[in-house]
């Protein structure tokens, strides 16, 4: 099965997935493998990382040597289609303009969306991260814990391939034997970081990446993933058989055409596609869940953007994994007279909760790493070591000030040179031009370090998402509106963040490019330019209070699911897409089960 | 400095600028102008002009060429700035229609300007025929912001923000690269880290 228009739809499937990215990515594999009748829809267009991604070009070869513009915010090889903070015609409402009350709205309009130019950051969340409330009397629990997701990471790992190491360390999980693939080897700025950062206490450990440092294990993990289906193991097989490894070369931001990292694109969606169980519309926008009178959700009604027709499409399940926002977005204008306030939403929770990443970043000059001999330090595009949060017993104790903790992303080394390599260097030369300058960008290229915090936000009530009352997109669908605040805890941990940051440049030597700040309102990264929003239909134990259990099934109707990060019930400081897709996964183990059991 | 940071100082930048006579045109306004939208295609070569016409005049563009020459000269490594299309890739620059470039053109703009009436009021000549230690002169009083004269200090950030252009246009180009001994960007079979020897030295090992 492959590609189809909305007139080439069959008249019903069993699960219709709403979303490409990691949620849908994976729900689609899961039930597509396991034979489920699955159309898939999302809202951009169709993308092919095989022919369409810049994987050796240079900045010469790009307008304004490919640094960012509005129209490209990560520059312009970066993999996203159609997508940003703000998407042409398709406008949301902020209801303050300030850094602290801001959340801008990342989104990528293309098939496989925001997994096509994400950092490949894996990390999973510990056993405390499932229980966060339990330990400190903050935000909530899940309805779950480590062992049950534990699996589920155990097999996303193996299926997408992601490289990292056990480390045994508090709350930073060990994944089953096999399961990682080996780090790759750190640069001469990770061990110059990773030993003056241990002199301060402060760990460096391999980071978690979804990075094939070596090809994988088509023999015996298809096996493992799908034991009693032949069908899926001979499909897998042969698809892990064609990713190829990394090169190590060209960052994985512009995705990858060799398939040597893991995009929605390149991973989940072909061997979905050759079970012949999946197919797939782009160009749907998906504005409404319908409702049959069975008190069951019958489908779902969308815009054809090639057409501008509206059209319906009826499913026995149906899977929100349009990114968490548009999901709530989605069911907030799903009303009926059954649910006048938005689909799933008796509890009033539906859009709560909102949550992204407290970010904080400050970077150095380091003279030790100055006039190093030529290296080719592309690796894996960084983060070959990172530091897990490492100050759970302080914290405990009640000596930080702040709850919750935060794990740094740092790297440093001789880069694909561009605008930033000479740019703003007078803080250093004191205004060189001519030979003395030439000199100085040789003797200062590849001597800068940075490290970017990465802080787990805790719930709050002021933190949300609703329908506008005013605002429609350029298809008349109503936008969403957003309220934003963050509390002492996040700005703690950024103020944190920047002692830290420039307490490890100082143990090396360096000096840090302008003061570490100290005001932690200053510090902390607007909600939302992390990326990381999760939450506005968190699982709980309690339909009064939560808008999903925990296979995150909504309460109020039996066969709507939802399988992306709004289901997050808190923010741990690890990024959230390998537990998007553990999740997603879980999630799609229980349908298939219920549906061979006839009760959806 | 990234991007982020650049235009938050390029907004400074520009509310801090005093109003000039010369203030900046596009060269035929009468066109729509557009940037290069949200889906170009990625695997292709852009050369300066292709997605949106160059502005700068003749004479602007003979003083970019001198002033990025006098900050990135010939050297026994790589040529001179104007040798690998600097000059071009500044045109582009000022020339883009996002807003972020429309700041940067203005302070473009009227900086020059600013160094062709400087010129002429200090020695009465322009600039690229000034003698290299009156063009020297002029510079030093403009090159670091921090130092520059308070009435020099929107003539300084002009200087810092042709700086970051002529050297972003310089350093991504093939000849940049190899000032710098960049030998990444290829595939390689295996990646194995640093060397051991170098390890040593710095005491990693």
């Amino acid at each position: 099965m492959p590609f189809v228009t909305a007139k080439d739809q069959k008249p019903s499937y069993d699960v219709v997935v709403v979303g490409s990215g990691a949620g849908g990515g994976q729900s689609a594999y899961t039930l597509a493998m396991d034979g489920a009748k699955v159309l898939m829809l999302e809202a951009g267009r169709r993308y092919v990382p095989e022919a369409e991604t810049a994987m050796f070009q240079t900045p010469d070869q790009a307008p304004l040597a490919g640094e960012g513009t509005t129209d490209k915010p990560f520059g312009f090889y970066d993999a996203t289609v159609d997508g940003g903070w703000q998407v042409p015609g398709e406008p949301y409402v902020r209801v303050s303009e300030e850094p602290a009350g801001r959340f801008d709205w990342w989104r990528a309009r293309m098939l496989g969306g925001r997994t096509n130019h994400w950092g490949r950051i894996s990390l999973r969340n510990g056993p405390y991260d499932f229980k966060p409330r339990a330990r400190d009397g903050l935000g909530f629990d899940w309805p779950i814990g480590y062992e049950d997701v534990a699996p589920y990471y155990d097999k996303v790992e193996l299926l997408i391939g992601v490289y990292g190491t056990n480390e045994g360390l508090e709350n930073t999980p060990n994944s089953a034997p096999g399961c990682l693939l080996p780090p790759p080897a750190p640069l001469v700025s990770d061990l110059l970081i990773a030993q003056r950062a241990k002199r301060l206490g402060v760990p460096a450990i391999a980071g978690h990446r979804a990075v094939l440092t070596r090809p994988l294990d088509f023999r015996h993990s298809p096996a493992r993933l799908h034991p009693g289906n032949p069908i899926a193991q001979r499909i897998l097989a042969e698809d892990m058989r064609r990713r190829a490894s990394c090169v190590w070369a060209t960052p994985c931001g512009r995705g990858c055409a060799i398939r040597a990292n893991y995009q929605s694109t390149t991973v989940h969606l072909p061997p979905a596609l050759a079970s012949g169980n999946l197919d797939i519309t782009t160009d749907a926008m998906v504005y409404e869940v319908t409702m049959g009178r069975d008190g069951r959700a019958s489908g779902v009604s969308f815009v054809d953007r090639l057409t501008g027709g509206h059209q319906h499409v009826a499913a026995r399940v149906v899977i929100l994994a349009a990114s968490a926002c548009e999901s709530v977005r989605i069911l907030l204008n799903s009303r009926s007279t059954q649910f006048p306030d938005g689909l799933a939403n008796t509890s009033g929770k539906v859009g709560r909760y909102l949550m992204d990443t407290v970010g904080s970043t400050l970077g150095g000059q380091i003279p030790l790493l100055e006039n190093l001999p030529p290296l080719n330090e592309d690796a894996a595009d960084g983060h070959q070591l990172y530091t897990p949060w490492w100050l759970y017993g302080p914290q405990h104790a009640g000596k930080l000030g702040f709850a919750r903790g935060y794990h740094i992303e740092f790297g440093g080394g001789k880069r694909m040179p561009g605008y930033g390599t000479a740019a703003g260097l007078e803080w250093l030369t004191g205004g060189s031009y001519g030979a003395k300058f030439k000199q100085d960008v040789r003797r200062y290229y590849g001597s800068f370090v940075y490290f970017d915090g990465r802080g787990e936000m805790i719930p709050n009530d002021r933190s949300f998402c609703e329908i506008d009352p005013l605002v429609k997109d350029k298809w008349g669908i109503p936008v969403l509106r957003f309220h934003w605040e963050w509390s002492d805890h996040e700005r703690g941990q950024a103020a944190h963040m920047q002692q830290t940051f420039a307490a490890i440049i100082d143990a090396m030597g360096g000096r840090t490019h302008g003061a570490a700040q100290t005001d932690g309102a200053k510090a902390i990264a607007p909600g939302g330019s992390i990326i990381h929003e999760v939450g506005g239909a968190i699982m709980g134990s309690d339909p009064k209070s939560s808008v999903t259990n925990k296979w995150g099934q909504t309460w109020d109707v039996a066969n709507l699911f939802v399988a992306d990060g709004a289901v997050f019930a808190s923010n741990a400081d690890k990024n959230p897409t390998l537990t998007i897709m553990a999740l997603a996964w879980r999630a799609s183990d229980h349908i298939l089960g219920r549906m061979r059991r006839k009760e959806l | 400095m990234d991007r982020r940071t650049s235009i938050k100082w390029v907004l400074a930048a520009s509310a801090a600028w005093p109003v000039l006579a010369t203030r900046s045109t596009r060269a035929d306004s009468s066109l729509p102008v557009r940037g290069y939208g949200t889906d170009p295609k990625l695997v292709a070569d852009y050369r300066p002009g292709e997605l949106w016409p160059l502005t700068l005049s003749a004479s602007q563009r003979r003083l970019t060429s001198t002033l990025a020459d006098l900050i990135l000269p010939a050297d026994e490594h790589s040529p001179s700035a104007s040798a690998v299309g600097v000059v071009d890739f500044i045109d582009e620059w000022v020339s883009a229609p996002y807003e972020d470039h429309q700041r940067d053109q203005t302070i473009i703009v009227d900086g020059l300007g600013w160094m062709i009436g400087e010129s002429i009021r200090q020695s009465g000549k322009v600039f690229s025929d000034l003698d290299t230690t009156q063009q020297h002169a002029l510079c030093d009083a403009i090159c670091d912001e921090a130092r520059a004269r308070s009435e020099l200090h929107s003539a300084a950030r002009f200087f810092a923000l042709f700086r970051d252009l002529a050297s972003a246009g310089f350093y991504s180009s093939p000849v940049g690269r190899k000032d710098l001994n960049f030998i990444g960007n290829v595939p390689l079979a295996r990646f194995d880290g640093p060397p051991a020897a170098l390890l040593k030295t710095l005491g990693l090992q």
